[in-house]
């Protein structure tokens, strides 16, 4: 594995100091990288936990604001290339409150009516945005600076999955897990219920404000309209694709969705489909190809919908890549192990 | 002094008395019996202790600590545990999880020492599996460690309830009905069990049972529920005699 | 009287009209919550088509009102019925929340299904002639006593058909328990088929009424309106019709206070931070009843 990792940073060193790819598709790696953080984190809520939270796009916002505040009235130009990790990380901790203001109700409230509160929450950081000329109002900001690069969003992507996935294969997460299973015997079992929750929206939130931080120094141009339902839709859709509770099934999950919207885009398919006969080709491209813009955005609910209906489970279901999981859970689990070493602690005989 | 102390329990739902002026003095070391018809409040009462519910009126006191008011998993590092009447594993996770999650107060290490996989986080993590592979060898269950709970045969799956509860490390356990759904071959198997565990673990056990073999068998005492009231407490022989017992249980032609 | 009287009067009146069209909304969330125990998060979404089938009965087909409205409510009602059929009764047995991604993807189908044909917002023609009466010193437009006085004649006929028709019955037995049913002769589908059409239709109302009284329309409506009638719904107790009404009307009245008092961009923000504030209190709404978990 950790090969694979410094593989990788390399590869995306390499990229945009060689131009190894164009600027298209180096722009497409960032938004996977963002997506990936975005799916993962809210897999940790929705499918860890079982919850059904749709506040992400507001703390996608959270994040994204307050970076672009820090880097554009804050820190003096020089500095944005230096200090640009630290509004990210800023982003992701004032994210971080909101996410322990959203689970406190989680307290009490689970289910539906927790995936109320959630919406209740979006709409409000939304409109609490649209309402503050200070800070754009409904326009937004634009012009903010090209901050968010290949290698930082592969460096960001790296930790932040790995913090997530630290947090599963420790106590913290075998607690959410329970409380997903059966709340009340979590709770009897031991299980800190409150503490739990809030570190785990905490968490989340932590990642999804940093994922708009990079979000908004990529795009440039960020307004409350963006972070809307239709944005939490979207993470959803990757969460529930790639599979719940399963950190390797966020990731394809964001890849998928994200490449397959790209993919479906008129001058793609266009290319792709290039070596059809004219004949065959011409009108394609006259009745489908040139309108596949306004397409696109019927097609991919409607494929939701398709995926759920038939395929509900996802890509992993709740499986996990064998590479994710500690090799301590891996031999622990074996049916025969001494890890631990104390096999025996004065037992006599057993009945 | 007594282990346990309950005084006065009243419980209500809405407008439904379910438990009144319930009393309780549970010695430590005792094996006692709660039993009762369907419906006469005996889960009720373990909710009450646990803290599942909290007692509209009474105390209850744990070593002369009070425990109303308390959550459920304060109470639980308390040494107190219990089973279920309906198995409550956490059915999606593995054997090993499940006893691993009843480790989570006993488990020394922060937040940021578990984001980071770094400090006390390994030690800890390597004791916790230790303690609870441990535990499900002796229950037998060692081998299924990376079988889904879910998967597992009925018989397999109480047996994993209890090491859960044991995992909490406690000094009372509440057993909610761990004879049901058994035959009687495998209740006198169960009851050298309980005995077992009793003696192993150290352990003061308050359980909760209809089927009359086991308790008669090894309860020391045993209190009668009924409609949220205390018909009946003593030693069996006592108790199974009692005229207002069996026509709790039996109707009244019979109790005469 | 004197203008401070007839100033709230006025206001009340707008919030009697704005909420009635949220009880509209928000009674299909409620019926469908009620029945499948589902949000229906595409129902927004199908008040957005009645809106725009208002639009087309009005401008190509040159309909008057009342054919107009038929025609938008009976359109919706059979959308209604279509999604429930194609992308909700297959997942019935599913997860839960497989349900309620689907309505979202239908929901988000909808919107840009109908931003393919009218990228534009569009105007709804004035299908109604306003008159307006003045009563000492209170306006009332003959278009708001359309429809507050509709909105309330369908409200009653709908409590009437849940609370005194065998239909209705059916629909609150399968609220309790979804298996009794069949085995009492009744077919679950076909109970299930009209509570979605009636919620549409209303939605379908609603959709026209809202399109006469602000004509601005654009495919994306239903978003905003949608989730706060939801969300009223919510407070006045989920899945309970009469609850839906009332929390509706408490919608319709805070928002008019609100933009009365307060500069109208705040209008959103401080109307959702009071329903949120509400749910919390009390999550099962004022209406509702909470749910009892045996352990």
């Amino acid at each position: 594995m950790p090969l694979l990792l410094i593989g990788g940073m390399t590869l995306a060193l390499a990229i945009p100091r060689f131009n190894l790819f164009n600027n298209y598709v180096q722009m497409l790696l960032m938004y996977v990288g963002i997506n990936i953080i975005l799916a993962t984190s809210l897999n940790l809520v929705n499918g860890y936990m079982g919850e059904f939270s749709l506040a992400h796009a507001g703390f996608m916002a959270v994040g994204a604001y307050t970076s672009a505040l820090l880097t554009m009235h804050v820190l003096p130009p020089e500095t944005h290339a230096a200090l640009f990790p630290l509004a990210v990380l800023a982003g992701g901790a004032v994210t971080s409150l909101l996410g322990l203001a959203v689970a406190v109700p989680s307290f009490k409230v689970r289910g539906d009516y927790l995936a109320i509160i959630t919406l209740a929450f979006l709409m409000i950081v939304k409109s609490a945005l649209e309402n503050i000329d200070a800070i754009g109002g409904p326009r937004g900001i634009p012009g903010i600076p090209r901050l968010t690069s290949v290698p930082w969003v592969f460096a960001w992507t790296v930790a932040l999955v790995w913090l997530i996935r630290n947090f599963v294969y420790s106590r913290y997460g075998r607690g959410v897990q329970a409380i997903r299973e059966d709340e009340i015997a979590s709770d009897l079992m031991s299980v800190d219920t409150r503490r739990v929750k809030i570190l785990a929206f905490m968490l989340s939130s932590f990642c999804a404000g940093i994922a708009g931080a990079l979000f908004a120094h990529l795009l440039q141009f960020i307004s409350p309209r963006v972070f809307d339902v239709v944005k939490t839709t979207e993470v959803l859709i990757m969460v529930y694709l790639g599979g719940i509770a399963s950190i390797g099934g966020s990731i394809l999950g964001a890849a998928t969705y994200t490449l397959l919207l790209e993919i479906l885009r008129p001058s793609t398919v266009a290319s792709l489909l290039s070596w059809l006969p004219p004949g065959l080709f011409d009108p394609l491209n006259k009745y489908v190809i040139s309108h596949l813009g306004v397409l696109r955005m019927i097609i991919m609910p409607l494929l939701l919908v398709l995926v759920m209906i038939f395929w509900p489970r996802g890509i992993m279901g709740k499986r996990e890549f064998r590479m994710f999981i500690p090799s301590r859970d891996r031999k622990a689990h074996r049916p025969d192990s001494s890890v631990g070493g104390m096999s025996n602690h004065g037992v006599a005989d057993s009945p | 002094m007594a282990l346990l102390t309950a005084r006065n329990i009243r419980h209500n739902f809405g407008g439904l008395r379910a438990i009144d002026d319930f009393n309780l003095d549970l010695h430590e070391g005792e094996l006692m019996g709660l039993i009762g018809p369907n419906g006469a409040g005996k889960t009720t009462v373990f909710n009450l202790i646990t803290g599942v519910y909290r007692a509209s009126e009474g105390s209850i006191r744990y070593r002369d600590e009070e425990l109303v008011g308390r959550t459920p998993h304060e109470i639980t590092a308390r040494r107190i545990a219990r089973t279920f009447q309906n198995i409550r594993l956490f059915r999606d996770l593995s054997v090993l999880d499940n006893v691993r999650i009843a480790h989570f107060s006993q488990s020394r290490y922060s937040p940021i020492e578990a984001l980071l996989h770094a400090g006390r986080f390994r030690r800890e993590e390597t004791r916790i599996i230790g303690h609870s592979r441990d535990l499900l060898a002796i229950f037998k269950l060692e081998h299924l460690a990376g079988e889904t709970a879910s998967s597992l045969p009925y018989g397999h799956q109480r047996r994993l309830e209890i090491a859960r509860a044991l995992a909490t490390r406690p000094e009372l356990l509440l057993l909610d009905e761990p004879a049901a759904g058994m035959n009687p071959s495998e209740i006198d198997q169960l009851m050298d069990f309980i005995r077992w565990i009793r003696r192993e673990f150290q352990l003061t056990i308050l359980l909760i049972e209809h089927q009359m073999k086991l308790v008669m068998g090894i309860c020391e005492r045993i209190k009668v529920l009924d409609f949220g009231r205390t018909l009946a407490e003593g030693p069996p022989e006592v108790v199974r005699s009692d005229p207002s017992v069996l026509e709790a249980y039996l109707g009244e032609k019979v109790a005469r | 009287m004197n203008p401070q009287t007839a100033y709230w009067l006025q206001q009340a009146l707008n919030a009697l009209q704005l909420g009635s069209i949220y009880a509209l909304i928000a009674l299909g969330y409620s019926m469908v919550y009620g029945t499948l125990s589902m949000i229906n998060f595409a129902h927004g979404d199908v008040f957005m088509v009645g809106a725009f089938l208002c639009f087309l009965a009005g401008t190509a087909l040159g309909l008057p009102f009342v054919p107009t409205l038929l025609l938008a409510m009976c359109g919706a009602a059979l959308l209604g019925v279509a999604i429930e059929r194609l992308a909700y009764k297959p997942l019935r047995n599913a997860p839960r929340v497989s349900a309620i991604i689907t309505a979202l993807g239908v929901g988000l189908f909808l919107e840009n299904l109908m931003l393919a044909f009218y990228p534009y917002p569009q105007n709804v023609p004035r299908l109604l002639e306003n008159v307006t009466w003045h009563l000492g010193g209170v306006s009332i437009s003959s278009l708001q006593v359309v429809i507050i006085g509709l909105s309330l004649a369908l409200m009653l006929v709908l409590d009437h058909v849940v609370h005194r028709t065998p239909v209705g019955m059916a629909m609150r037995a399968i609220s309790w328990d979804k298996s009794y049913v069949p085995l009492m002769g009744i077919s679950v589908n076909l109970i299930i088929s009209i509570t979605f059409a009636i919620g549409a239709g209303l939605a379908g109302a609603a959709g026209t009424m809202y399109g006469l009284a602000y004509p601005v329309i654009d495919p994306y409506m239903g978003v905003l309106i949608g989730w706060k009638a939801f969300i009223a719904a919510v407070v006045g107790g989920i899945g309970n019709i009469r609850g839906a009404m009332i929390g509706a009307f408490i919608l319709g009245g805070v928002e008019i206070m609100v933009v009365a008092l307060l500069p109208s961009t705040y209008r959103d923000l401080v109307v959702f931070s009071l329903l949120l504030a509400l749910i919390i209190v009390r999550p099962h709404g004022i209406l509702g009843q909470p749910r009892v978990q045996k352990v």
